[in-house]
């Protein structure tokens, strides 16, 4: 389309630095604490970012910069730094992100991180040490969070006899979702290793105590028994080969990789479900044939409200075409398929899913930001908004009602116990796309029915 | 005393030393970093107490509760709302900062606009000068700014864009001013973020007209308007008949800065963002300053008075200064009572950004009937710690610059019901199921000015008193 106007700046941005992405993950490996290598407000801002979201407390350690370490290196603020992080939080993995500063300065961390090593040798128990390098001047978040999870089980992952076992990488979801990917791997009876898992690190109870490193997490002996599995499911559509960790463990220890797009509507779920059956050789358990039952019911009982819908849906590209395939399958059309994040699959990856997206007039487009999405939104007149809170200032603007879903939900409650995956999170965002309609019709109703 | 030497730098997490010791605080199984301890003290009359040590970039790999320099330019200029803020550097620091403070405006609003370079690693190895003055022209000539303001971030300063150079070439064009604020969020703390941005301002400061300024004039520093407050301070100082000539920066608008240094006193809130601002006003404009607070029923009336007593050739400014203080603490005293009712004996830790606040949050608690057994801010200086640790009771614990380790070690030990912070800290309170008032930039509800103190008690009231803590481990959890 032709903008109104030129467009160099990214104008609120449809996407979050590599960091947070390496932040949230690292999170997700027990007794494990996220080191930021650059200066404190990255830190600081990642923190107060995933905390309005999660509402728990996140420690995330910085070597804190100074104009000096920027001269002459960070090698000893990161040292510092690692050192006071393991007296204070005696940490069993200390996983170090990368940021800005401290790749353009060039500070060799792997070099660094062997050196602390030799020089701590007969210090306090060492903890493992893990770095991903996540400068914020690549990609987004998301490559953030996978750079983390590719570093993890490359630093931890050993080859073993091959254990019946299988490893699940579930892309950036939320912590309902995990529990609820725990859940199903506990009804097949198989032994797995999920990673990350911040399911109760970041959706926690309450503390009697200060815990310094919440409970919870992927141990790191279950990560390094990764290397012995039957297979490995990843989640997500986008993930270059040699960013991923499944194929990691593919190549190096021959286990098996399986990658599935996000388990959103009921085909993907059902491939989802199908592939356990096949790798476990178990039948799934009656309750998820109940709860496909139900979510087919719910599909005959909502039809008429969704059908012919037109939506625009943004966010990770992973979400968006886990989305695009639930979407399909009620008859709601996204008019614009957007991201902030740049693989170059987007559109590709809908058309796999899609084969008429270009007579449909389904837009798909990379790298924008919410200005973009905003005047694609005033020429497009789509009925609602499907993305996280970001989208708001232009769902109030313009008037078109939002439905949050995925990461950050910062103006509503809840967002880190909200599903999206399986028949389950599908049941969720159907219940609430269906109502989102219904509240729109009752708001715009003179009469104001009771029954609908 | 350990001094900030190399052996100062390692937190061996001793059990008991000597320097703990002295300070007289017993350790308990949450260890404070030797680094920190001299951040640190409890006061107890009768002991020599070195002071503590502040104004000291954050021990490495501390969970400091601070932000970078950055943040601290970002926080002072936000609320300028006619202005756009362009972010120069890599996405994150621009997205983080995206609509997230309750800094209001009266009109235009690209102050809740986010715009960045969004630098690539191309931009990272050609140097991203040419991305920085197209983005320039184009979103001035797109939104039609009073100004520009350019922060830099941490790379900026190391791939060696000229950005003055930038700036002045676009104001040349455009024909605005573009001020570049130096603000590389590792070249030293927050409050070398506060000076850069004070910096930016004083650019401005001196270009306007201030014909028609009356002799009974001031300049509200250091109010940023979060849900509104400057507007409730500014009204009760146009009631006492003195004009205000612009508010840095709350609801700030670049031709209201430009005419600042016709205004006869700066009125000086916040402390840590604005004295120097303030100084720097003194020195080439000749403009005294006062310090106030506007938070808690004593410090806003003091502020009333304050500025009345500058005044002295008109009585009339005093006389009304001290009718709106005894018409609103006439409502207002009434309506606290239920709230101190509840609330006599309780204690609260105050963990905020400045001092300052502190010293206003410990009043306004104690005419609620709480007390205060934590008091601390990431940016104090060496007077502030004094001041707080005269205010403070016996027992309370003082911080610099603390992390969560400590904060919840003080809470717990000192049985806190209350924590006053900010977002990082929030979810610290709620966790050990006490009480949480929000008092930093994200707040939505005024805090300031006697209705602030009727909402900061209502707020306190209603956090502290919740049935819901009953099932907080803490108190057995009904188990």
């Amino acid at each position: 389309m032709s903008h109104e106007h030129a467009k160099t700046a990214t104008q609120n941005a449809c996407k979050l630095c590599n960091p947070l992405g390496a932040c949230l993950a690292f999170r997700g490996i027990e007794n494990c604490v996220p080191f930021l290598h650059g200066s404190q407000g990255c830190a600081t801002y990642i923190r107060r970012y995933l905390i309005s979201h999660y509402k728990e407390p996140i420690d995330i350690a910085s070597s804190n910069f100074h104009e000096e370490s920027a001269v002459f290196g960070g090698s000893h603020n990161l040292k510092v730094g690692l050192k006071n992080v393991s007296n204070q939080y005696k940490p069993e993995v200390i996983g170090i992100a990368t940021t800005c500063l401290s790749e353009t300065i060039g500070d060799d961390v792997p070099m660094i991180l062997r050196e602390y090593k030799k020089e701590f040798k007969n210090g306090s128990p060492m903890p493992i040490l893990i770095h991903a390098s996540t400068p914020s001047y690549q990609g987004s978040h998301i490559d953030g969070f996978h750079a983390a999870v590719h570093a993890t089980v490359k630093a931890l992952a050993v080859k073993g006899s091959r254990q019946r076992l299988i490893n699940l990488f579930p892309n950036m979801v939320s912590p309902a979702d995990m529990r609820y990917l725990k859940e199903i791997f506990r009804d097949f009876g198989v032994a797995f290793m999920m990673m990350p898992d911040y399911s109760q690190t970041m959706d926690g109870g309450p503390w009697g105590e200060y815990h310094r490193i919440p409970p919870g997490g992927t141990p790191a002996s279950a990560v390094a028994g990764s290397g012995s599995a039957t297979a490995s499911i990843e989640f997500g559509s986008t993930l270059e080969s040699e960013k991923s960790a499944a194929d990691y463990l593919d190549v190096l220890f021959g286990v098996p990789a399986y990658h599935l797009p996000l388990p959103i509507g009921i085909k993907g779920s059902d491939r989802f479900f199908s592939l356990l059956e096949t790798l476990t050789g178990e039948k799934r358990a009656e309750k998820y044939e109940d709860e496909r039952r139900r979510l087919v019911d719910a599909y005959a009982d909502g039809h008429k409200y969704v059908f012919d819908k037109k939506v625009i849906i943004y966010g990770e590209e992973d979400l968006v075409i886990g989305m695009v395939a639930f979407l399909q399958e009620i008859g709601i059309a996204p008019l614009l398929c957007a991201s902030g994040g740049k693989s170059g699959l987007l559109k590709k990856r809908i058309e796999e899913l899609v084969p008429d997206v270009n007579e449909l007039g389904i837009k798909v487009r990379e790298g924008v930001d919410f200005v973009d999405i905003e005047e694609e939104a005033k020429i497009l007149q789509p009925d609602f908004l499907i993305g996280n809170s970001k989208g708001y200032t232009m769902s109030r603007k313009n008037k078109i009602p939002l439905i949050r879903l995925g990461f950050p939900i910062h103006d509503r409650f809840g967002g880190q116990r909200m599903h999206h995956l399986g028949y389950r999170g599908t049941q969720e965002l159907f219940d609430r796309i269906v109502n989102t309609v219904i509240e729109q019709r009752q708001n715009a109703s003179s009469i104001g029915y009771t029954y609908m | 005393m350990v001094s900030g030497s190399e052996s100062g730098e390692y937190g061996e997490e001793k059990a008991e030393t000597n320097l703990f010791i002295e300070r007289g605080m017993a350790m308990e199984h949450l260890g404070i970093l030797e680094g920190r301890k001299k951040q640190i003290l409890e006061k107890r009359s009768g002991m020599t107490q070195a002071d503590i040590a502040c104004d000291t970039s954050s021990l490495s790999g501390s969970v400091s509760q601070r932000a970078c320099v950055f943040c601290g330019s970002r926080v002072v200029l936000y609320p300028v709302a006619d202005a756009i803020h362009l972010v120069h550097g890599p996405i994150g620091c621009a997205a983080y900062t995206w609509d997230i403070r309750g800094a209001v405006s009266s009109g235009p609003e690209l102050h809740r606009l986010s715009f960045s370079t969004d630098l690539q690693e191309m931009d990272v190895i050609y140097g991203g000068e040419k991305k920085l003055y197209t983005s320039l022209i184009e979103l001035i000539e797109q939104y039609k700014p009073k100004a520009a303001f350019i922060y830099s971030t941490c790379i900026v300063g190391l791939i060696g864009d000229d950005i003055e150079a930038v700036c002045r070439k676009v104001a040349r064009e455009t024909g605005i001013p573009v001020l570049p604020v130096h603000s590389e969020g590792f070249k030293g703390t927050k409050k070398d973020g506060y000076k850069a941005a004070c910096h930016a301002l004083m650019q401005l400061i001196g270009t306007g007209s201030t014909e028609d300024i009356s002799k009974y004039s001031i300049n509200i520093l250091g109010e940023f308007n979060l849900a509104g407050e400057a507007w409730i301070i500014r009204q009760y100082y146009e009631k006492m008949g003195i004009e205000v000539v612009s508010t840095l920066t709350g609801d700030g608008r670049i031709d209201a800065v430009r005419r600042a240094h016709g205004a006869s006193l700066n009125v000086v809130q916040c402390s840590g963002s604005m004295t120097w601002l303030a100084k720097e006003m003194e020195e080439k404009y000749g403009i005294p300053f006062i310090r106030v607070s506007y938070f808690g029923i004593e410090d806003m009336s003091k502020s009333l008075y304050d500025v009345a007593l500058k005044f002295p050739e008109r009585p009339d400014i005093m006389d009304a200064a001290k009718q709106i203080v005894s018409e609103e603490v006439k409502t207002l005293y009434p309506s606290l009572q239920k709230f101190k009712k509840a609330l006599t004996g309780k204690k609260a830790a105050i963990y905020v950004g400045g001092a300052f606040k502190t010293f206003s949050l410990i009043k306004a608690l104690r005419s609620i009937g709480m007390s205060v057994v934590l008091a601390g801010s990431q940016t104090g200086n060496k007077d502030d710690y004094a001041r707080l640790k005269e205010m403070c009771d016996e027992g309370t614990v003082i911080v610099d610059d603390s992390n969560p380790v400590e904060l919840s070690k003080f809470i717990l030990e000192k049985g806190a019901d209350l924590l006053i912070g900010g977002v990082k800290e929030r979810p610290i309170a709620f966790k050990l199921g006490i009480g949480f008032c929000d008092h930093n930039h994200e707040r939505k509800i005024p805090l300031a000015g006697f209705v602030g103190m009727y909402n900061f008690a209502l707020e306190v009231y209603q956090s502290v008193m919740s049935p819901v803590w009953q099932f907080a481990p803490r108190k057995g959890g009904l188990q």
